[in-house]
């Protein structure tokens, strides 16, 4: 199956070129940080963890919501989306290798990587995100590669694969329960400090990861012979919309929690993120786009004229994926440390250099994206020649 | 088949040795293990059952605060981002923040005990600068969340950095309520003007903070700030209750910082 | 346009396709690979042939140790060894320290030692260019102990020389 990797149009070799491009700049800063430290990023003493931590949050997200895909085909057995449920594993694949190396660029010393492996301590989250996530890249490349080997062959996968997806549809759940954990049991940041975070975490995983497959649907649709099938995508923006209206209540729960109890630990970082404090909210306007915007995709989504033109739904889709990115993305880690434990206030934002060796880390993923699905719209397309 | 009896008991033998004896057996095999080698504390290091600290603030002026971070900074070659030695390897304002290290240093009340301030404060609490430092916490979240133990909680209750083992993950530095935790954003040598040869520095990309001088207590000496602080800082065993540590909490009433958050700090203050 | 599964587009650029070789296996193209591949990775042999390059020769005779009496001049354990353990001894004296303040290492005949790299290997070997670099760089392994411990001799030197100035 490799070999259709191989063999392309030169579209196909130039999306790869310039992918390989972005990557290579990517190196270059890294190959920057490396030798100058983490001080080329806009993180400090207050603000420790950044740019890099929210895109690995918010791709966990993402490698999540491809059991939105492999959960009503295998145990509701919803025949439609075995169409599509190899975009949605390949996806996951994807995305999880990005996690892993955003991880990896955030390490202050990235050779001793593999302590977390040699004093192996399962009192700590980050062992066992480290666990969850290397296990659902394994599980997704070996299902969707052998599901994918099957329908070519025209025959059905071996049953102990079966057993695989099982595992991996609770997997796909804990991969981003873990990660939510990370910063929901800290003493000292009332921002993180709810029960609600791991919730909020998949319901937005599940906005914003079928959403931006739904984009990637209708690319694979409009770029090659390959057609995902409408009723998939329809299918699949009913989850986007409920989703994110969970997600917009679990949002509603947590303000309620915080302003009601009036406990000013909980309060002060909200308080920043949306009318800012001491005169500094530099993320005010982005996080008050990201709610409206947020709000109005999602009753968008709702109306089913919209939800079923294909048009609009795709701006709805974008929609979600931009403000979820962004409440994510960037208010989420950053307002955790603003202000400090001891309540001083220093403000982050990134770096040219953390900027380019993100965008580096984004074109990997999607370098691996497209190969992986230029190999699955080959397939697809011979077995239905 | 070729095996015969003998080799087979040989073999089963020899498995299990290996099997029972393990780690042992490994060693045995292992060349170049010597046996009788072994290690022990320095004669007349302090020993504990837990090491508390006591900041009498009616005793600690702005100018012994200064001899106690200068003397914990010096000890321990903690680097001043703000004055590198070669000028060339200046940073702005805004890099001076971000990057510095702090193992022993000054916070107004507000900001040392968040929560615990009024309109109406004492007169004097506007005024005084509070020495805060690693507290050394009966149930640290810092040594909870590292992935490979590199921060870790000794018997006598110091919490350690082992700063070979530190892979620069920064959750320490999130899990931590005090922000006592600093990381090495870039290398602290060019900003080391006085060095202490006896103690070494640090590299790029680990995280460090106070250790309650666990060298000097080693060799049977009171930690630096301690030393240098006339009195205002008192040091000792909470586990011995002839202790001056204990003398103080008994004698007076005691604050820590963030008591609620259940870390259990073991720097206490006398205001 | 039909959206059930039949859809065709004729701008398809993952679709027109290019003949798909039946095998991966180019003989041609294998052979010049492992061709390139060796010789890349045997070039240090090819750069260095014909050439002698001399062992390393690491000397004791530092002004510490020649003050010593002569039958205490011995390290912690014998020579044999520290020649080839020394790594490991001093990862064992890393851990000791750090994680269970043993800062005295007892060695086999029973006398003890500060377990210290800084502070007591180096007061004897203090010409760490000599004694550690010139074998460190011919087996070309790069200890990372330098990062943070302190090579005394040479910021001695340093010192000496900015207030000469």
């Amino acid at each position: 199956m490799l070999e259709q990797a191989f063999v392309g149009t030169r579209k196909y070799y130039g999306l790869l070129a310039g992918l390989g491009f972005l990557i290579a700049l990517g190196a270059l800063g890294y190959y920057q940080q490396l030798t100058t430290g983490l001080g080329i990023t806009g993180m400090g003493r207050d603000v420790s963890w950044g740019f890099y931590i929210a895109q690995f949050t918010y791709l966990v997200g993402v490698a999540a919501s491809a059991v939105m895909v492999v959960l009503p085909l295998y145990l509701h057995n919803y025949k439609a989306f075995a169409r599509i449920a190899i975009l949605g594993e390949f996806l996951a694949v994807a995305a999880v290798t990005m996690c892993l190396l955003f991880i990896v660029a955030d390490l202050g010393r990235p050779d001793r990587l593999f302590n977390i492996i040699k004093y192996p301590t399962p009192g700590s989250v980050l062992f066992w995100d480290m666990v969850v996530l290397n296990g659902y890249l394994i599980l997704n490349i070996v299902i969707g590669w052998n599901v994918l080997e099957a329908e070519r062959n025209d025959t059905k996968y071996k049953p102990w694969v079966k057993y695989l997806i099982y595992v991996s549809i609770p997997w796909a759940v804990s991969i981003h329960t873990v990660t939510a954990f990370l910063y929901a049991g800290l003493p000292g940041r009332g921002f993180w400090l709810t029960a609600v975070m791991a919730p909020r975490f998949l319901a937005s995983a599940f906005a914003a990861g079928p959403s931006l497959l739904i984009l990637l649907c209708l690319l694979v649709r409009a770029f090659t012979k390959f057609d995902p099938g409408r009723e998939q995508i329809q299918t699949l923006a009913k989850v986007v919309t409920y989703a994110i209206l969970v997600n917009i209540f679990l949002f509603f729960c947590e303000i309620f929690t915080v302003f009601y109890s009036q406990i000013p630990e909980h309060m002060m970082h909200f308080k920043y993120l949306f009318v800012g404090l001491e005169g500094k909210g530099q993320l005010v306007p982005f996080m008050w786009f990201s709610m409206v915007g947020m709000i109005v995709a999602a009753l968008a989504m709702v109306v089913p004229k919209v939800r079923e033109n294909e048009n609009t739904l795709a701006w709805a889709c974008g929609l979600i994926i931009l403000t979820t990115y962004i409440d994510k993305g960037l208010g989420l880690i950053s307002a955790g440390f603003i202000p400090n434990p001891l309540e001083h206030i220093t403000e982050y934002w990134p770096t040219g250099l953390e900027a380019m060796i993100t965008l580096g880390i984004w074109a990997t993923g999607f370098f691996i994206l497209t190969v992986l699905y230029k190999i699955a719209v080959s397939i697809k397309e011979e077995v239905r020649a | 088949m070729g095996i015969n009896r003998r080799e087979f008991l040989r073999l089963a033998g020899l498995s299990t040795l290996l099997g029972l004896g393990g780690k042992t057996a490994f060693e045995l095999l292992a060349p170049g293990q010597l046996e009788a080698q072994q290690y022990v504390p320095e004669p007349g290091a302090f020993k504990a059952k837990r090491w508390a600290m006591v900041v009498d603030m009616r005793k600690l002026d702005e100018k012994t605060a200064h001899k106690c971070i200068n003397a914990c900074h010096l000890t321990h070659n903690v680097p001043d981002i703000a004055n590198p030695v070669n000028p060339a390897a200046a940073v702005s304002p805004e890099e001076q923040v971000r990057f510095r290290i702090k193992w022993l240093w000054k916070e107004d009340f507000h900001n040392a005990f968040p929560g615990d301030e009024h309109d109406n404060l004492q007169e004097k609490l506007h005024h005084m600068k509070f020495l805060v430092l690693c507290n050394h916490c009966d149930n640290p979240p810092c040594v909870r969340v590292c992935p490979t133990k590199a921060t870790f909680r000794r018997p006598d209750g110091m919490v350690m950095m082992d700063m070979h083992r530190c892979i620069g993950c920064r959750y320490c530095m999130a899990a931590c309520p005090f922000g006592a935790r600093s990381f090495n954003w870039r290398d602290p040598r060019p900003y080391i003007k006085e060095v202490n040869l006896n103690y070494p520095t640090r590299e790029i990309g680990v995280v460090e903070k106070c250790t309650f001088c666990d060298e000097r207590l080693s060799k049977g000496q009171m930690p630096a700030c301690v030393e240098a602080s006339g009195g205002a800082l008192i040091f000792g065993d909470l586990g011995d209750p002839k202790s001056k540590v204990r003398d103080q909490l008994r004698t007076y009433f005691t604050l820590r910082r963030k008591a609620h958050l259940g870390t259990y700090p073991q720097v206490y203050y006398i205001v | 346009m039909d959206h059930n599964g039949n859809y065709k587009n004729e701008f398809g650029w993952f679709a027109d396709k290019p003949k798909v070789p039946k095998k991966l296996f180019n003989f041609k193209a294998v052979f010049i690979g492992v061709v390139i591949f060796v010789v890349l990775v045997t070039s240090p042999l090819w750069k260095n042939l014909g050439q002698i390059i001399p062992g390393p020769d690491p000397q004791l005779n530092t002004a510490a140790i020649m003050k010593l009496p002569e039958k205490d001049r011995t390290c912690v354990e014998s020579k044999e060894y520290m020649r080839a353990n020394h790594m490991l001894l001093l990862g064992e004296w890393r851990d000791e320290v750090v994680r269970d303040a043993n800062r005295d290492y007892v060695n086999s005949k029973g006398k003890k030692y500060l377990a210290s790299l800084s502070n007591n290997c180096m007061e004897c070997h203090s010409n760490k260019s000599q004694f550690c670099d010139q074998c460190h760089n011919y087996v070309a392994v790069v200890p990372n102990c330098w990062g943070c411990h302190w090579e005394k001799e040479k910021e001695k030197k340093q010192v000496a020389q900015s207030e000469a100035k």
